[in-house]
């Protein structure tokens, strides 16, 4: 069954053509990779999902809902959460605030509410802590809780984004190159997690990452970008024999490596 | 020396029999020596000492609220400088509570407002044509001036209308960022002073460049508010108001919202806080701050002009914010405090001092030299110094500490409703073989 549909996604800056009539069907809870050299556009996708761009042309259905035309916050209201390709953690905020943002709008308290330091706006504060709390144990920064965000390790501030993500409590996951900048353990621990957090949350994960190994490993589908248009998709292991992929994108290299 | 200075930072003994012997020394000097600043001042600083003490915050509350009551004006009344003390105190009480709303727009939401004066300025206005013949120009029924007892309700409503007054200024500055809205912001503070200064014509509403003179005094069963040791208590209800209510909104969702948009706009907006309201009640929280003690001060100075709502106004609360510490709510109100007394009091002493010295023949400055006039050089210079020494802050904003083990215990006895519960390890690892 699929959640998320995307029709002929066209997104043009100026002179710049950054997708170009892109077309996807995303399978629920399924892990999706989409590859592709630098400036291809992957970014651009991802933005136009969550709201940062309107497309152009084209249409983005979540479970049959139209998402073109809603705001960021909307987009996120109706389940898709995501993490940055550079950072953008809320850096003065301690951790485990960060993961409480998440929650955004998961936290009924309104104003009279807080005004009032009413009883019941308490305990939900309280269990929302908890919560936190959880995410953080989830993805390894319980001890950090009360570290500036900015203070983390580079691994570490990618799971922070993770784990803030989770807190939106998302039906669709979108990664944009959550392996950055990590050491082959640190990706190693990525893998997993992302393996796990599909199966306990019961999540669609689309990621976009140039370490083919993860790809390679973690994802049922994947889809190519280059110059703006889907050159291919399909398994990993046609993916990796395809020979538009390997001139665009993958090299010779690869194909042995892999 | 330093050995002694930690166990001193841990004993509570120690720090509470300091605490009483500092209050009751300065206390005395005050009661005795009449007209000391000096003493004044100490007995003022024993808050910060308070602050600085490892007491629960409950403790800390009942004795700032006991020499803030009771000490404070009790000690100070012996002579005839009271008046001028309460005074001193009543504006401190009514910055800090503006610096107090300039920093959940500057300091929590990151956005430079450099009008803020203006709200002050409407809460001024809407008590000062109310509570004089002025309203009887242009309202079709009602007697004017009100009576004092509608100054009490009048808190409210200058309350909400500074609050409405920010929306629609945040309104068209939403679509500017940095210097824009630094620039956007300082044209509405002017234009909404220009406005006042001009709405003699055509229809009588200000009284415009002339102010509106012999504002109703509050009233409150019988008794007519008439100095600023009276206005002292009004103001410090309002103050202790403000501070329970930022502290509140702090860590709340909506007080971590305005950091979150602070810090990172398009993250936050992906984590679902909507960006135009978020920003938008910060502007109306922070303006109705200071439309509360706009209405106090048109009563306690029973005249508004439009001379009191100047840029520089603005700034110096800006500065308090900046040098107390940006987001961080003692930080400001210390901020507040010492650049109100530094201009009230320090500033003035000075002046007084090298007059006599003057008059007296010992040292002669020129007029133009006097500290009360280099009050901007003065803010110019701290600015810069701070800018320098401590971008932070006097006292910098520190996130809330979460208690680790609580949050542990919670997890123990949370069943997980809405989250997936997390899994045993065991469970993990099974998951992970799959
Ligand atoms: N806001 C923008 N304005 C103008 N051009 C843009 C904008 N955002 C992206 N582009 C352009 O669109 C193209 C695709 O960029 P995008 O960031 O989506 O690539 P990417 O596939 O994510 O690359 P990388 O692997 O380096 O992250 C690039 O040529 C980029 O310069
Ligand atoms: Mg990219």
């Amino acid at each position: 069954m699929s959640i998320l549909e995307v029709q002929n996604l066209t997104k043009k800056f100026g002179g710049i053509t950054a997708n170009q009539d892109v077309s996807m069907t995303v399978e629920k809870n399924s892990i999706t990779a989409v590859i592709g050299p630098n400036g291809a556009g992957k970014t651009t996708f991802f933005n136009m999902i969550t709201g940062v761009y309107q497309p152009t042309t084209g249409m983005i259905l979540l479970e049959n809902e139209k998402l073109i035309g809603l705001k960021p916050h909307e987009v996120s209201k109706k389940g898709i959460a995501r993490t940055f390709q550079n950072i953008r953690l809320f850096s003065e905020m301690s951790v485990l605030e960060n993961v409480l943002v998440g929650m955004h709008t998961h936290i009924k308290a309104g104003l009279v509410g807080i005004l009032f330091n009413l009883p019941a706006i308490r305990k939900e504060e309280k269990a929302s802590e908890v919560k936190a709390y959880q995410l953080l144990e989830y993805v390894g920064l319980a001890p950090l809780l009360n570290e500036k965000a900015c203070n983390l390790s580079y691994g570490a501030q990618r799971r922070l984004e993770i784990a803030r993500a989770l807190a939106a409590k998302p039906k669709v996951l979108l990664l944009d190159e959550p392996a950055a900048g990590m050491n082959p353990k640190e990706t190693n621990e990525l893998t997993q997690l992302i393996k796990r957090i599909r199966h306990e949350y019961n999540l669609t994960v689309i990621l976009i990452e140039h370490d083919m190994k993860l790809v390679m490993e973690i994802s049922e589908h994947i889809v190519v970008l280059d110059h703006g248009e889907k050159i291919a998709e399909g398994k990993p292991e046609d993916i990796r024999n395809n020979p538009k992929v390997i001139e665009a994108y993958l090299g010779t290299g690869a194909v042995q490596a892999g | 020396m330093k050995s002694q200075w930690k166990k001193y930072k841990q004993n509570k003994l120690a720090q509470g029999i300091f605490l009483l012997i500092y209050i009751g020394i300065t206390s005395l000097s005050l009661f005795m020596a009449q007209r000391s600043v000096t003493a004044f001042l100490l007995l003022l600083s024993s808050l910060l000492l308070l602050y600085f003490t490892n007491f629960k915050n409950l403790t800390k509350w009942l004795i700032a609220g006991i020499v803030l009551v009771f000490l404070l004006p009790f000690t100070a009344s012996n002579g005839d400088a009271y008046q001028s003390y309460m005074e001193v105190a009543t504006l401190v009480g009514i910055y800090i509570s503006m610096a107090l709303g300039l920093n959940i727009v500057v300091g929590m939401t990151g956005l430079l407002d450099l009008g803020f004066i203006a709200f002050f300025a409407v809460g001024a206005y809407t008590y000062g044509i109310f509570a004089t013949a002025q309203a009887a120009n242009f309202m079709p029924f009602g007697s004017f001036p009100l009576s004092g007892e509608s100054f009490w309700i009048f808190i409210l409503i200058g309350c909400f209308v500074a609050a409405i007054f920010g929306l629609l200024l945040g309104i068209p500055v939403l679509r500017v960022k940095g210097d824009y809205l630094a620039i956007v912001t300082l044209g509405f503070g002017e234009i909404i002073r220009i406005i006042f200064n001009n709405l003699d014509r055509p229809l009588n509403i200000t009284n415009g460049a002339m102010g509106i003179a012999s504002v109703t005094p509050p009233r409150l069963f019988g008794i007519d508010f008439l100095y600023p040791s009276q206005f002292y208590y009004i103001v410090l209800v309002i103050l202790l108001f403000t501070i329970f209510t930022v502290r509140r909104f702090e860590h709340s969702k909506i007080g971590r919202s305005w950091k979150a948009v602070r810090e990172n706009e398009i993250a936050a907006q992906a984590m679902g806080v909507p960006l135009v309201r978020t920003k938008l009640m910060a502007f109306a929280i922070g303006a109705s701050f200071s439309g509360m003690m706009g209405v106090v001060f048109a009563a306690k100075q029973a005249f508004v002009d439009p001379t009191s709502f100047t840029l520089l106004e603005s700034i110096t609360i800006l500065v308090m914010v900046i040098l107390g510490g940006m987001g961080s709510v003692p930080g400001v109100i210390l901020g507040a405090a010492v650049m109100t007394i530094l201009n009230l009091q320090v500033l003035t002493e000075v002046t007084n001092w090298l007059n006599q010295l003057n008059s007296t023949g010992v040292f002669s400055i020129p007029d133009a030299l006097s500290p009360s006039k280099m009050q901007r050089l003065i803010f110019g210079l701290l600015l810069i110094l701070f800018a320098l020494y401590r971008p932070k802050g006097l006292l910098p904003a520190k996130n809330h500490v979460y208690n680790e083990k609580e949050l542990q215990e919670g997890c123990t006895k949370d069943n997980g409703d809405n989250l997936k519960s997390i899994p045993e390890h065991s469970q993990i690892e099974k998951a992970q073989e799959v």
